[in-house]
């Protein structure tokens, strides 16, 4: 029988995944796979300058094609530094496979050069994780760490392999079944709950769905629209939902939370029964959970049973599979209309407007920026945004019209996301437009991430929104902390002569009159373009809840805040 | 009120690990955690004392659930079922407080299985209460050392926890 090297059976186990790409950074104790590498032409390796922007690049390209992604990374250090990707993966449930080489087995445990304890490290923050020491386990454990990131509550996997274990050689031979007595997620939701959640719903004068990132990572959107349609009720999706639904829908209503739409926090308020599917209840969303929709029966349904009744009271928990509980829910539910509902909810909007007013500096806002976006780009796009102020804006001001357009660090909110994310998102949609969203701060995080950019030819659009400032960072000290500036001014490079070091053409917008040329001049470039819109600096994201105040209690304005709302920050 | 749990565990590396690290980061209140082998080879039980008016047990026993060599996890509070701590004591023990010491180990069944001249060590199984009474019972006399296992369940009646689990795969192991 033939045998392979483990290194070899690594690769042939990728192959047999279906992955056709990964990210990684070669070093000492994997180096037996990047010697086999090579012999499998049909697995592309994007070599990154960070082992952070590998891990964030699986995500980013887990997160658009639905499928496992996979970074790559050596012992030690080369391995501590995934973890920051793995954590964010996990908190967005993003399914990941992490591979790292582990020192030699006898130097296991004897603190041996490069090593780290890294299925310890990672422990909390993988959904399962394998330390590889005996040739013999490497199939069955590719095998199951796949099965276990893609299925159920997607969740990154890590396995570390010893360098010896890469360099033993034994017969390859696939499983083709998995044995996890103790791993059986449940797909179809309950019958009789299901009937529960549909008598509850034909009965409810005002219905709301809060659809999160469930649906996304179920594939249910059209599910959720036959739904929505069916039942007239109108649906607001979380920062994660986002793209879930196309924003022009007549029944899609926005973002709720801290910084969500007044109209859709006010419909949670209001609402007689919240079906939420997919979605988690963080703390972001509900604000203070004892005033938390209040007048609403709750219907939960999520995969993951853990999740349900974590931190609501639900009147009606499911546990199953988006795509399967709506498809059940909608064959049974009464058609039904809710226009009344939802044109209250609109009255609310409409006397909300989403521009911001010019700044008397001159200076133009973010706001204007991303109005720009939405206008040109009509749809036709994904965007991968950072975390912070620009973060928000770009949820709440750009319309997302197609599943998976709208990426970000969620639950995690990981500085430096945006960049590597961007180039995950470009590998697996290579001939679409994707741009890269960052602060000044956050595009700092990760920049290192041009050369693989330009390296690897990805023609990446990417915008810097800089306004000199960690800015929610600033926002907060400014409401919450006597406008005390504490470490949040900031300096920066040249970015267009910074981008043109590495051979990426850019502009600098400073006036309003050019936002939308630089845009189109970026859409026209072949390949990178980096654009600078330096903003007004002092721009605050509204309409806002205060840390741990109601959802109700939402502010537009600094002068509306009141301290006691902050009590309690989080 | 406190509650007693039952958990089947496969014998995989880190396990245990996962389980207690799942405690802490989630800051449940474990009052007492023991592991041991069970019927079937390559099975292990553990069964976890919490205290649940300051830990949710629906989300401890969700969140055991998710760990993947977790096979079962059950509440056994509210079942008819046994349930032993075991106690061993070395207390000061002078020939003239001996044999009153011996008399106290008798009425709860307690088995002297160390003596030596000034000291004696006893040995007591028994649900923790119990445990709880003979040892205040024995404070008096000057407890050098003490230490308990913790607890383990059994629910009574013929059926069993780790029924599903007792296949022949896991015998072979």
């Amino acid at each position: 029988m033939k045998t392979l090297t483990g290194a070899q059976m690594m690769c042939e186990a990728l192959i047999a995944e279906g992955v056709d790409v990964m990210f990684g950074y070669p070093g000492g104790a994997i180096m037996p796979f990047y010697h086999a590498l090579p012999e499998y032409p049909q697995l592309r390796h994007i070599l990154v300058r960070h082992e952070q922007a590998a891990g964030h690049a699986a995500e980013g390209y887990a997160r658009t094609s639905g499928k496992v992604g996979v970074c790559v990374a050596t012992s030690g250090p080369g391995a501590t530094n995934l973890v920051t990707a793995i954590a964010d993966a996990m908190m967005d449930s993003i399914p990941i496979v992490a591979i790292t080489g582990q020192v030699v087995t006898s130097l296991i445990g004897k603190d041996g050069f490069q090593e780290t304890d890294v299925t310890g490290i990672t422990q909390p923050i993988t959904k399962h994780n394998y330390l590889v020491t005996d040739v013999r386990d490497l199939p069955r454990v590719f095998k199951e760490a796949f099965h276990i990131a893609r299925t159920g509550r997607p969740g990154p996997v890590l396995i570390d392999i010893a360098k010896d274990t890469q360099n033993a050689r034994g017969v390859f031979e696939y499983p083709e079944t998995i044995d996890l007595p103790g791993y059986k997620p449940n797909y179809d939701g309950n019958r009789r709950q299901i009937k529960e959640a549909a008598s509850l719903l034909n009965q409810a004068k005002k219905p709301l769905i809060m659809a999160g990132h469930g649906i996304l990572l179920g594939h249910a959107s059209v599910e959720l629209r036959e739904f929505a349609e069916k039942t007239g009720i109108p649906v607001i999706t979380t920062l994660l939902g986002i793209s879930c639904i196309p924003e022009d829908h007549p029944l899609s209503l926005g973002m709720p939370g801290m910084h969500g739409w007044v109209h859709v926090n006010r419909a949670i308020q209001e609402c007689d029964v919240l079906f939420t599917i997919g979605a988690r209840f963080d703390d972001r969303v509900t604000g203070k959970l004892d005033s938390f929709a209040r007048n609403a029966k709750i219907i939960h349904v999520d995969i993951d049973p853990a999740e349900v009744g974590k931190n609501v009271v639900t009147a009606v928990p499911i546990v199953g599979d988006a795509k399967r509980v709506l498809e059940n829910l909608t064959e049974i539910v009464n058609p039904n209309d809710h226009s009344e509902w939802v044109n209250h909810i609109r009255e609310v909007q409409a006397t909300r407007s989403k521009r911001q007013r010019d700044p008397e500096s001159g200076m133009f806002t973010p706001h204007h920026v991303y109005a720009e976006f939405t206008r040109i780009l009509q749809g036709e796009f994904r965007v991968c945004t950072d975390v912070g102020q620009h973060q928000m804006w770009a949820a709440q001001l750009i319309e997302y019209m197609k599943p998976h357009t709208h990426i970000t660090s969620g639950g995690l909110g990981t500085m430096g996301f945006a960049l590597p994310a961007a180039m995950g998102v470009q590998v697996a949609c290579p001939n679409e437009e994707v741009w890269a969203i960052a602060g000044d701060g956050g595009f700092q995080m990760n920049l290192q991430e041009l050369a693989t950019v330009v390296q690897e030819s990805l023609p990446l659009k990417i915008c810097i929104i800089n306004n000199g400032y960690l800015g929610m960072v600033r926002q907060w000290q400014e409401l919450f902390h006597e406008r005390r500036y504490s470490a949040t001014p900031m300096w920066s490079p040249d970015f267009i002569k910074l981008a043109d070091a590495y051979g990426i053409p850019g502009v600098r917008v400073e006036r309003a009159e050019d936002v939308a040329e630089a845009i189109h001049q970026a859409r026209a470039t072949n390949g990178p373009f980096l654009i600078e819109f330096v903003v007004e600096r002092e721009v605050n994201v509204y309409p806002m809840v205060a840390p741990g105040a109601s959802i109700s209690d939402m502010f537009e304005d600094p002068s509306e805040v009141e301290i006691e709302d902050v009590v309690a920050v989080k | 009120m406190k509650h007693t749990l039952v958990a089947l565990l496969r014998d995989q590396p880190g396990v245990l690990n996962r389980s207690v690290s799942l405690f802490r980061r989630r800051g449940f209140n474990i009052e007492s955690l023991t592991v041991g082998h069970t019927e079937t080879a390559g099975i292990s039980r553990m069964t976890l004392v919490i205290d649940g008016d300051t830990t949710s047990v629906e989300q401890v026993i969700k969140q055991l659930y998710k760990l993947i060599d977790v096979l079962k996890v059950s509440d056994v509070t509210q079942d008819p079922n046994v349930t032993r701590d075991l106690l061993l004591v070395k207390v000061y023990a002078p020939p003239a407080k001996r044999s009153e010491l011996m008399q106290l180990a008798d009425i709860f069944g307690a088995k002297i299985v160390d003596v030596v001249p000034d000291a004696m060590m006893i040995e007591l199984s028994g649900s923790p209460e119990q445990l709880d009474r003979f040892v205040d019972l024995i404070r008096p006399f000057g407890i050098r050392e003490m230490v308990r296992t913790g607890c383990v369940a059994m629910t009574r009646g013929a059926s069993t926890i780790s029924g599903p689990y007792q296949s022949q795969e896991f015998r072979a192991a």
